[in-house]
């Protein structure tokens, strides 16, 4: 139930064991921007206006449920807190941006797994997202093609023949469609290679960025890198130019973390020791500190220098030290110090109970 | 690798420009770069997608080549030239039309294209559909006769005479 993804950490995208190259690839995402043919875009629609899209977008997904798409639930935001919407934002289901527009007619109609997510005038009036574990950009497609196609049988898109899909931004007109892999790259920043991964990857019409999409800062080194180009090229030619792209970028990561497993094996014996040790004993944590900590023991996890602790309990960590997730489980607001003391709490509990597990 | 400019300093700025599927390097050093005005986009988010589609807008606002005046307005939505080049979105569908010939070459600079290859949707671009469908069999009626199926060829040319039909 979607009111299980407002209060606990999980969400579909975690389950490492259920996802291909998931030791490097986090997760894959594949979003399919939309608009409704009668509308202004977003950004100028009226109240009046409004009203009568979430109608007509209510009619339309309760004649195609529950059968085709199966326990969705649509959450407005008028009716949820900043809290609950910061959540939302913490497990990448929705936009930063997205978040701090509470109007009436802006919302998520979200799946129980949290695997399939569509954004309701944020950007464009609808992009339907679906997230999966680990690299699998083309399930991912799939999924996110099939809602489409259920939903365009009951409204009318914006479409032209030169155009293709039209978007609030003309940088996702054509397909409307974004593609991208969140990637840990360990290796590559230690090996100083990260400027060559970034110019190469611009070339080829891909984008770097952040955790949280764009503007958003790199911690923890993991890396989203997406296409760039929407227009004249087919989902298909996106979709299997990334999964190329990123499956060289984890065999060259793999390579690497063997190279500096046998270059400099007491190093990062050490570094991932000490990653642990603090993880473990902190009493206070930044959200950067831990996120940079948690990358050394995640690579310490992959290499097989650290055992017993399991990937999903790492995922799930990603999630829970973000400060709506620290607020959600103290059950109240809490300044920045209050929350750094939450986070040491929850990191030491989480990796002490897998030990014991 | 020497700047392609001046060819007497390193080459330091690198980049390749994608136009209609034609791939172009180009190799400059830094003060030919400067000089040449090259758009060197930063990885870091220092510059987000409206300031950089303000400045997409903006400078192809100042070269000549388009009719479409800071004034001219979306019959639809009312949104004016001005107004795009601000927030670096269109107001409505019918922007796309509105403002053409101003977008044409922001697409080809976005996306180095501008048509649409991509999905179709079945109710909406059912015409779309049809005319591929048509094109897709003329380049099939062009290999038959080209490797002489005289009989296939026939076959096709009917079917495509019967699609032509349901697209008048």
């Amino acid at each position: 139930m979607a009111a299980d993804l407002l209060k606990d950490n999980y969400v579909y995208w975690m389950e490492a064991s259920k996802g291909q190259d998931a030791d490097i690839v986090i997760s894959s995402r594949v979003r399919l921007a939309r608009n409704l043919a009668q509308f202004p875009f977003p950004h100028l629609l009226n109240a009046e206006e409004g009203e009568r899209f979430i109608q007509l977008f209510k009619t339309a997904w309760q004649k195609i449920s529950p059968a085709a798409m199966p326990g969705m639930t649509l959450l407005m935001f008028d009716q949820l807190s900043s809290l609950d919407r910061q959540i939302l934002v913490e497990k990448h289901l929705i936009s930063p941006g997205h978040a701090r527009n509470n109007s009436d007619y802006n919302g998520v109609l979200v799946n129980e797994d949290g695997s399939l997510a569509i954004m309701i005038n944020e950007e464009d009036h609808l992009r339907i997202q679906c997230f999966l574990p680990g690299l699998q950009l083309e399930e991912s497609l799939d999924r996110a093609q099939k809602v489409d196609d259920l939903l365009e049988g009951e409204l009318s898109l914006a479409f032209d023949e030169r155009r293709g899909y039209l978007t609030a931004c003309p940088t996702n007109a054509g397909t409307g469609m974004r593609a991208s892999v969140m990637l840990h790259l360990p290796a590559f920043v230690i090996s100083g290679q990260l400027n060559f991964l970034f110019q190469n990857i611009s070339q080829l019409g891909m984008t770097v960025r952040g955790l949280y999409g764009e503007g958003t800062e790199v911690v923890g080194n993991l890396f989203q890198i997406s296409n760039q180009i929407t227009l004249g090229q087919t989902e298909e030619d996106i979709r299997s130019k990334l999964t190329s792209i990123t499956m060289q970028i984890v065999e060259q990561e793999r390579a690497m973390r063997q190279k500096i497993k046998a270059d400099m094996v007491y190093q990062l014996e050490d570094k991932v020791g000490r990653a642990y040790g603090i993880l473990t004993n902190a009493r206070v944590m930044t959200s950067n500190e831990a996120m940079n900590l948690l990358s050394d023991l995640r690579l310490g996890i992959d290499l097989g220098i650290i055992k017993d602790i399991d990937v999903f309990a790492l995922n799930e960590l990603l999630v829970a030290i973000r400060p709506a997730h620290l607020q959600r489980k103290a059950g109240t607001e809490m300044e920045a110090f209050a929350r750094d003391i939450k986070r040491a709490g929850v990191i030491k509990e989480k990796l002490i109970r897998q030990a014991q597990d | 690798m020497y700047c392609e400019e001046c060819n007497k300093r390193p080459a330091a700025v690198h980049f390749t420009q994608i136009l209609n599927g034609q791939k172009k390097e180009t190799h400059l050093c830094e003060k030919c770069a400067a000089q040449k005005g090259a758009v060197i986009f930063n990885l870091d988010g220092q510059m987000g997608i409206p300031n950089l589609l303000g400045s997409f807008f903006g400078s192809h606002y100042i070269q000549g080549g388009n009719t479409n005046s800071p004034e001219t307005e979306c019959p639809s939505c009312g949104m004016k030239l001005v107004d795009i080049r601000q927030t670096g979105k269109l107001g409505c569908a019918d922007c796309y039309n509105a403002f053409d010939q101003y977008l044409e070459p922001i697409l080809r600079r976005i996306h180095g294209n501008n048509q649409h290859i991509g999905k179709v949707p079945a109710r909406e671009g059912e015409i779309v559909l049809l005319k591929r469908k048509i094109e897709e069999l003329k380049e099939q009626l062009h290999q038959a006769v080209v490797s002489e199926e005289y009989e296939k060829a026939a076959e096709i040319r009917d079917s495509i005479k019967e699609l032509e039909k349901q697209n008048e």
